[in-house]
Order: C-alpha cells, then sequence, then structure tokens
C-alpha cells in the first residue's frame, strides 16, 4: 500500500518533537568544537520559534482574504482542467488544486512590488495569489496574444516583473540558482527585498539546488527557499526518490536553518513565512521552508495516477483540505455561509468571464514568431 | 659536471618570460626547494624552486632580462661531490641578454601604431572593457572562479578586485551550474553580470542556464523579462592541456536563438565587442582563446571605442579567393595571405567577430568578388560554423563559386595530449593554404 504522501501535515505536532530530541554526543562534541560558532548557529531556532507560534493570528477580513484567494485557485484552475480537456489548452499542463494555502500564505506575508518571487512550470496559482488578472493567465494558457506572455510562453511560462514574478520555469530546479541570482539584485542594491523561490520535492533532489544553497549562506543572501512538498515528484512518491524526506533537514550541511511547515493551513504558512522573513531580513542569510501539502490532480494533465490510490486522494481532499478549513474557521468566527456563498459566486463569475476572454481572444498574429528572440538589432 | 638549470615554463602556453629577480647567488648552497628566482610572464609572477642540491655557479641570465625562452639555461648548479666555485672569487655581473631592451618576438601581425591607437594586450583590452563599463554603470559587475583575489586564472580580470572591490568583483566556488544561474537570475531581476568561466570546457555544466534560462525567457516572456548577461572565458585549443580542456563551442551556442555570439580576434575587437556585450540587453556568449590572450596588437583609445555586434571585418583584401576566420583562425588565415601573396595569389580574410548573427552579407559580398571560398575554423569540422556558412553559400551564392568551397578545421577526433599527435589534429595556415591553392586550382 502507498503510504499517504502527506501525512506529516496531520502529524505535524509530532514532528518538532523530533528536532528537539535528545542531541547525541557527537552533536555536542561538534558544537563544542565549534565554540562560540555554534551560539549563533540558528539550525534549530526558527523551527523553534515556528512550533512556539504556529497560527498567524489573522483578522476576518484578511483571512476572507485568504479564503476568496484560495477559492479563486481553485476555481481557475478546475476550469483550466475543463479547457485542456476541450483542447483549448495544449501541451503541458500542471495544476495547483490542493496546494493553495502556500502561495497564499507565503505570498501574504511578503512586500507586495519589492519582494521578489520566483518558481517552477506550477506557476498559475502563484501568478493569481499575486492578483494578477485571471483573464490574461487563462488566455496565456489559450495561447493568445492577450496572454501575459503574449502567447508565446504557455502554462509553464508566465511572468510578471511589474508584480516581480519572475516565472515561470520549465527546467526541474532551475529557479532556484536564478532565485538566488534575484536575492544576489537585492543584496547588490541593498534595497531590503528577499526572495522568495518555490521548487517541489522532486527539484530538491537537484544537484544545482545544493550548489545555490552553499553561494546563498555563504554571501548571506536574502532568500526564502520554500520546498512546496507535494508527496509526488510527478509518480515518484518522496520515499522512493529521496533519501532524506525532511526537505527542511537539507540546508543542514550549508548552515541554513529550516522549517517544518503544515503547508496545508493558511494560516500556518502565514505565520512560518513571518518568521522566515524575519530571520532572512536580519541580514541573517537564507532559510528553507518545507512547506507539507498536497496535490490532488494529476502531475500534469497527462498523468495516468497509478502511483497512489483514489483513497489517498480522497481521504486528504476529505480531512486536510486548505480552503475546507479556512471555512470552517471562518464560521466559527461568525462569518456567514451567505457572505461565503456570495463570494464563491463572485469568484465563478471572474473565471467565466476569464475562460471566455480566453476562448475568444485572438491568437497572436504570425508577425510575432519573429519578435522577441532579441532585444537589440544586430 | 655543474647541472644546467633552465628556464621552466610555468604554465601550458608559456614560451617565455622575465627573470625578475635572482634570490641566490654564486656561491650560494642550495637544497631541493629552496627559492632561487621570481619569474614574470604576462600572467603571473611565480618562484623558482631549486630541484637538486649543490652550489650556485654562474648567473648566465641578468636579473630583469625580458623574453628569456622556455628552456634557456640561466643558471648553473655545481653538485654536492664536485669542487664548488671558488666563492672568494669576485662575482662577474650577469651577463648576456641586454635586460629590459631585449626585443619581444613579434606578434604574427603586423602592429601599426598610430597616434589614437595603444598597443595592448588582449588581455589588457578585456579588462580594459571590464573596467571602463564598471565605471560606467553600477549594475556591471564580475563574478566567476578566481577573478577576484587571485586576479583571474588567466589574469583577466586582474586589478579589478583593486578598484572595485568585493561588492563588484566577485569570486565563486566551483560551482558553474550554480553561478551560472545565480549571474541569469540577477540579469533579470535587472543587473548586469560578467560570468567568467576558467574556460568554456567547464561551462558545460552551466549550459541549461546559458540556454534555457538567458537564452529564452525574453521570448518566452513576450519580451517582458529580459536577461542581459556576458558570459565569458577562454573557449578553443589551448596547448597541450588533453582532450577535456580543448573544445571550441563557437558551434553550439551560434545554434541558439535568444543568443548573441562573439568570439573575437585582435585586441582591438576584444576590448569594443565586450564593451558592446555588456551595453547589450541581450545575453551574450563571449568566446576568447587563450592562446591569444598575451598578443599584443593597437587599440583605439577612449570609452567609445565599442565596436558594433554582428558586423564582420575585412582584415586582409584580396582579389583571388576569400578567407573566413574567426577567432585564433584569424592570425592563421593572415598567415597563410602571407605565404600564398609569395606565390601570387591575393586571398581576402574575413574575420567573423560575431558568430550569431552572421554577417552573411559582408562573406557573400566578398565571394561575389573574389568567387572562391575557403572557411577557416579552429574546431571540430563536423556541424561547425564552417558547415553553416557554407549552407549559407549554397543557399545564396551558388552562382559567384568558380570552385567548391572547403572548410580547414581541426580533425575529427578528441584532441590528443602528445606533441606531435595534438600538432597533427589542430588546423594550421600550412593547410588553410593548401586549401586555397586547391579551390585556385593551382
Amino acid at each position: 500500500m502507498a503510504k499517504p504522501a502527506r501525512p506529516r501535515a496531520s502529524a505535524a505536532s509530532a514532528k518538532p518533537a523530533a528536532t528537539d530530541a535528545p542531541v547525541s554526543p557527537a552533536i555536542i562534541e561538534t558544537a563544542a568544537l565549534a565554540g562560540e560558532d555554534a551560539s549563533v548557529f540558528a539550525l534549530r531556532s526558527l523551527q523553534q520559534a515556528h512550533a512556539n507560534n504556529k497560527r498567524y493570528d489573522a483578522s476576518d477580513a484578511e483571512l476572507l482574504h485568504f479564503y476568496e484567494q484560495m477559492v479563486l485557485i481553485r476555481r481557475f484552475e478546475e476550469r483550466a482542467g475543463q479547457l485542456y480537456g476541450l483542447g483549448l489548452i495544449g501541451g503541458f499542463c500542471h495544476l495547483y488544486i490542493g496546494q493553495e494555502a502556500v502561495a497564499v500564505g507565503v505570498q501574504s506575508a511578503l512586500r507586495a512590488g519589492h519582494d521578489s518571487v520566483i518558481t517552477g512550470y506550477r506557476d498559475h496559482g502563484h501568478m493569481l495569489a499575486y492578483g494578477i488578472d485571471p483573464r490574461v493567465i487563462m488566455a496565456e494558457l489559450t495561447g493568445r496574444a492577450a496572454g501575459i506572455s503574449r502567447g508565446k510562453g504557455g502554462s509553464m511560462h508566465m511572468f510578471s516583473t511589474e508584480h516581480k514574478f519572475f516565472g515561470g520555469h520549465g527546467i526541474v530546479g532551475a529557479q532556484v540558482p536564478l532565485g538566488a541570482g534575484l536575492a544576489f539584485g537585492h543584496k547588490y542594491r541593498d534595497d531590503g527585498g528577499v526572495c522568495v523561490a518555490y521548487f517541489g520535492d522532486g527539484a530538491a533532489n537537484q544537484g544545482q539546488v545544493y550548489e545555490t544553497f552553499n553561494m546563498a549562506a555563504l554571501w548571506k543572501l536574502p532568500i526564502v527557499f520554500v520546498v512546496e512538498n507535494n508527496g509526488y515528484a510527478m509518480g515518484t512518491a518522496v520515499k522512493r526518490g529521496s533519501a532524506e524526506t525532511h526537505f527542511y533537514r537539507r540546508g543542514t550541511g550549508f548552515r541554513i536553518p529550516g522549517m517544518d511547515v503544515n503547508g496545508m493551513d493558511v494560516l500556518e504558512v502565514r505565520q512560518a513565512t513571518e518568521v522566515a522573513l524575519e530571520f532572512v531580513r536580519g541580514g541573517n542569510g537564507p532559510v528553507l521552508m518545507e512547506l507539507n501539502t498536497y496535490r490532488y490532480r494529476g502531475h500534469s494533465m497527462s498523468d495516468p495516477a497509478k502511483y497512489r490510490s483514489r483513497e489517498e486522494v480522497q481521504d486528504m481532499r476529505d480531512k486536510h483540505d486548505p480552503i475546507e478549513a479556512a471555512k470552517q474557521d471562518l464560521l466559527r468566527r461568525g462569518v456567514t455561509e451567505a457572505q461565503l456563498k456570495d463570494i464563491d459566486k463572485r469568484i465563478r463569475q471572474a473565471v467565466a468571464e476569464a475562460a471566455d476572454f480566453a476562448e475568444n481572444s485572438p491568437e497572436p498574429a504570425p508577425g510575432e514568431l519573429y519578435t522577441d528572440v532579441l532585444v537589440g538589432s544586430y | 659536471m655543474a647541472i644546467e638549470l633552465k628556464m621552466p615554463a610555468l604554465s601550458p602556453t608559456m614560451e617565455e618570460g622575465t627573470l625578475a629577480k635572482w634570490l641566490v647567488k654564486p656561491g650560494d648552497t642550495v637544497k631541493s626547494g629552496d627559492i632561487l628566482a621570481e619569474i614574470e610572464t604576462d600572467k603571473a609572477t611565480m618562484e623558482f624552486e631549486a630541484v637538486d642540491e649543490g652550489v650556485i655557479g654562474d648567473l648566465l641570465i641578468a636579473a630583469g632580462t625580458e623574453g628569456v625562452k622556455v628552456g634557456t639555461i640561466i643558471a648553473t648548479l655545481q653538485g654536492d661531490d664536485e669542487a664548488p666555485a671558488t666563492p672568494a672569487a669576485p662575482v662577474a655581473p650577469p651577463v648576456v641578454a641586454a635586460p629590459v631592451a631585449a626585443p619581444r618576438p613579434s606578434a604574427p601581425e603586423p602592429v601599426a601604431i598610430s597616434a589614437d591607437t595603444i598597443n595592448t594586450t588582449v588581455r589588457e583590452a578585456l579588462r580594459d572593457a571590464m573596467a571602463e563599463e564598471m565605471r560606467a554603470d553600477d549594475r556591471v559587475f564580475v563574478m566567476g572562479e578566481e577573478v577576484a583575489e587571485y586576479q583571474g586564472a588567466y589574469k583577466v580580470t586582474q586589478g579589478l578586485l583593486e578598484e572595485f572591490g568585493p561588492r563588484r568583483v566577485i569570486d565563486t566556488p566551483i560551482t558553474e551550474y550554480g553561478f551560472a544561474g545565480i549571474g541569469a537570475g540577477a540579469a533579470m531581476g535587472g543587473l548586469r553580470p560578467i560570468v567568467e568561466f576558467m574556460t568554456f570546457n567547464f561551462a558545460m555544466q552551466a549550459i541549461d542556464h546559458i540556454i534555457n534560462s538567458a537564452a529564452k525567457t525574453n521570448y518566452m516572456s513576450g519580451g517582458q523579462m529580459r536577461c542581459p548577461i556576458v558570459f565569458r572565458g577562454p573557449n578553443g585549443a589551448a596547448s597541450r592541456v588533453g582532450a577535456q580542456h580543448s573544445q571550441n563551442y563557437a558551434p553550439w551556442y551560434a545554434a541558439v536563438p535568444g543568443l548573441v555570439v562573439i568570439a573575437p580576434y585582435d585586441a582591438a575587437d576584444a576590448k569594443g565587442l565586450l564593451k558592446a556585450a555588456i551595453r547589450s540587453d541581450d545575453p551574450v556568449v563571449f568566446l576568447e582563446n587563450e592562446l591569444v590572450y598575451g598578443r599584443s596588437f593597437p587599440v583605439p583609445q577612449g570609452e567609445d571605442a565599442v565596436v558594433p555586434i554582428g558586423k564582420a571585418r575585412i582584415v586582409r583584401p584580396g582579389r583571388d579567393v576569400t578567407i573566413v576566420a574567426y577567432s585564433i583562425s584569424v592570425g592563421l588565415a593572415l598567415e597563410a595571405a602571407d605565404v600564398l601573396a609569395g606565390e601570387g595569389i591575393e586571398a581576402e580574410v574575413i574575420d567573423l567577430r560575431t558568430l550569431r548573427p552572421l554577417d552573411t552579407a559582408t562573406v557573400l559580398e566578398s565571394l561575389s568578388r573574389t568567387n572562391r571560398l575557403v572557411i577557416a575554423e579552429e574546431g571540430y569540422p563536423v556541424c561547425g560554423i564552417a558547415s553553416e556558412i557554407i549552407a549559407v553559400v549554397m543557399e545564396h551564392g551558388f552562382d559567384d563559386l568558380d570552385a567548391p568551397v572547403l572548410r580547414v578545421c581541426d580533425e575529427d577526433v578528441p584532441l590528443p595530449y602528445a606533441a606531435n599527435l595534438e600538432k597533427a589534429a589542430l588546423i594550421d595556415a600550412a593547410r588553410i593554404a593548401a586549401a586555397v591553392r586547391k579551390v585556385c586550382y593551382r
């Protein structure tokens, strides 16, 4: 039987205990040798800070906003799946359904237009969390001139330099050094900005990720590495592809503190991100956050889903859905079902408009084939 | 029998150097590991150590002598079992070559010095280009292995750390994939990185970022996200460094839309084109050649001595045949043209300078006058720049041809180490001249 990919979100409380476990004599010896250095070595301190205060104390308005953003991503992605089935979206299309709390929670802690973000090819959710118009995202999916990349990028290659969202990269792991380059720019200009570089549990096994960890820590770059651990690298369960499945520990060899976070709870994601950002903005170098999440849909649209059981997916949906959790939280706070229905309705309307727009806007002019290859004329 | 101490080669490409300083005098007893002298090349100052024990006999080359050929006997050493050199005897002042004024072997090309040019090595020209652009634009920085404190593995970045400091001249760990990605990301974020690869052989580790990240982003983003970065370093065969360190990657990068690929030959182009590359909004692969670094050429002065990207240059006019070359093969083509001129064949030599976009107009125009074409490329013969030029000529210059186009390249083998085999594998002027005679039916 396949082990449920992400029991750790549900059993998150059990995990900090592991980090508090008695320290082995070897570690004590190393610490003693390192002397003063060890006292400032904050590998475990952020995890502790996170364990002490897990959830962000959101106002009702904030939580409503998070809820709305997550619902937007869910409905948008469902519609994208439909359009793919109709042949209106081609190629690869990686849906973010199930992982909404990650993008929304992290994004909400960033300084808009100041901090930069970069991710891999599962990028629609991140774009939407940034408040980018769903119509231009959907139009990019359908390959139209009005798309955010003028129809030349597609699902995997979307960018908004205006929002400091730097894509949208199709080579697994490539966004990690690119993100460190963005962080390098923040430090070079001394503008106080931070880069968040997202990558998956699959990308976490790429060599360039560790080359980047080394330089980011060496140069104290202002970057938060976010592993979106959705349990599967395409169809390979984490346990089948990774010797160390606790990804937040993977920075230890580079003295990068790690944080183990329930990525199915938007308020926990937000709170953990604040801890990470405070550390990074303090000039202390990078943080590695592991956000344990789950993707309900296939890796891409052509996923046969033979590597996990229907029951496993259903269990995650039933018990750990980030949108349902936020909804229950809101209802407990006295928000009415009617208010939430209004939001749902508004979003369905916006997504329908985006789909209409994407379906009906024209394809790029043939001459666009030759534009944007080079900036200069030589 | 005295042991002869010879001028050592301190790098694979060193042919001569300056005997900067003697640290011993006749009569001194030395043992293995003692430092005998300091020797300077155009790249570095190195210490010359004793290997054998004994007593220093004569110092045959005076301190300060330039242009001492590798292998020249510079001193003698009496072995332990021999009578020591008479220490009481007054030490004769070192003789032989006149210091400082010793003539340097001339560069293979004629060097014309005019009022507004100054003779500069390719190495210095590249450094000057970077320094000038860094002074003009704070967004420009240099990163790579050994670019800062070591002063550049091939001394191209010499002095930059002193002038610009560690914020802008950054030593990286040996991690090409990673720092090429960091450079590309910094460019996407608005900076203007110059990423030095110690050689382009190591850039194969990083080629994903050069192609997938740097070259394609502008297109994939519909023109929204640029990547103005320069990837530069030595490319092609050096000298006796074996197959893994001796490859010309020009055809690889020139095959990729979204990149600008430049491969200069002389110092003026090295400087002017590197300045243009740094100012360009596009990602540029800038291919240098280690064997050319030390050659001197006249270089125009002034911050605005920028050479336009995408323009080939006729470096030697001629009416009988066109030789197209780039990088080190330009020198070989000029050498061949000299030989051919003695035989009554006037060859026109074109330096492509930029390989992408390729200046096909200059090549075709020359062909329309000479009607014969040879391409000289220091690189593999299969799917090379030469192949591309031949395809262009077939499509657009067929009617101008009086003979089939020939390409002169390296042999189609990984570059061997043995001196004789390496020589046999590499393109040379004689082979270019032979090909020219063939297309001229001579």
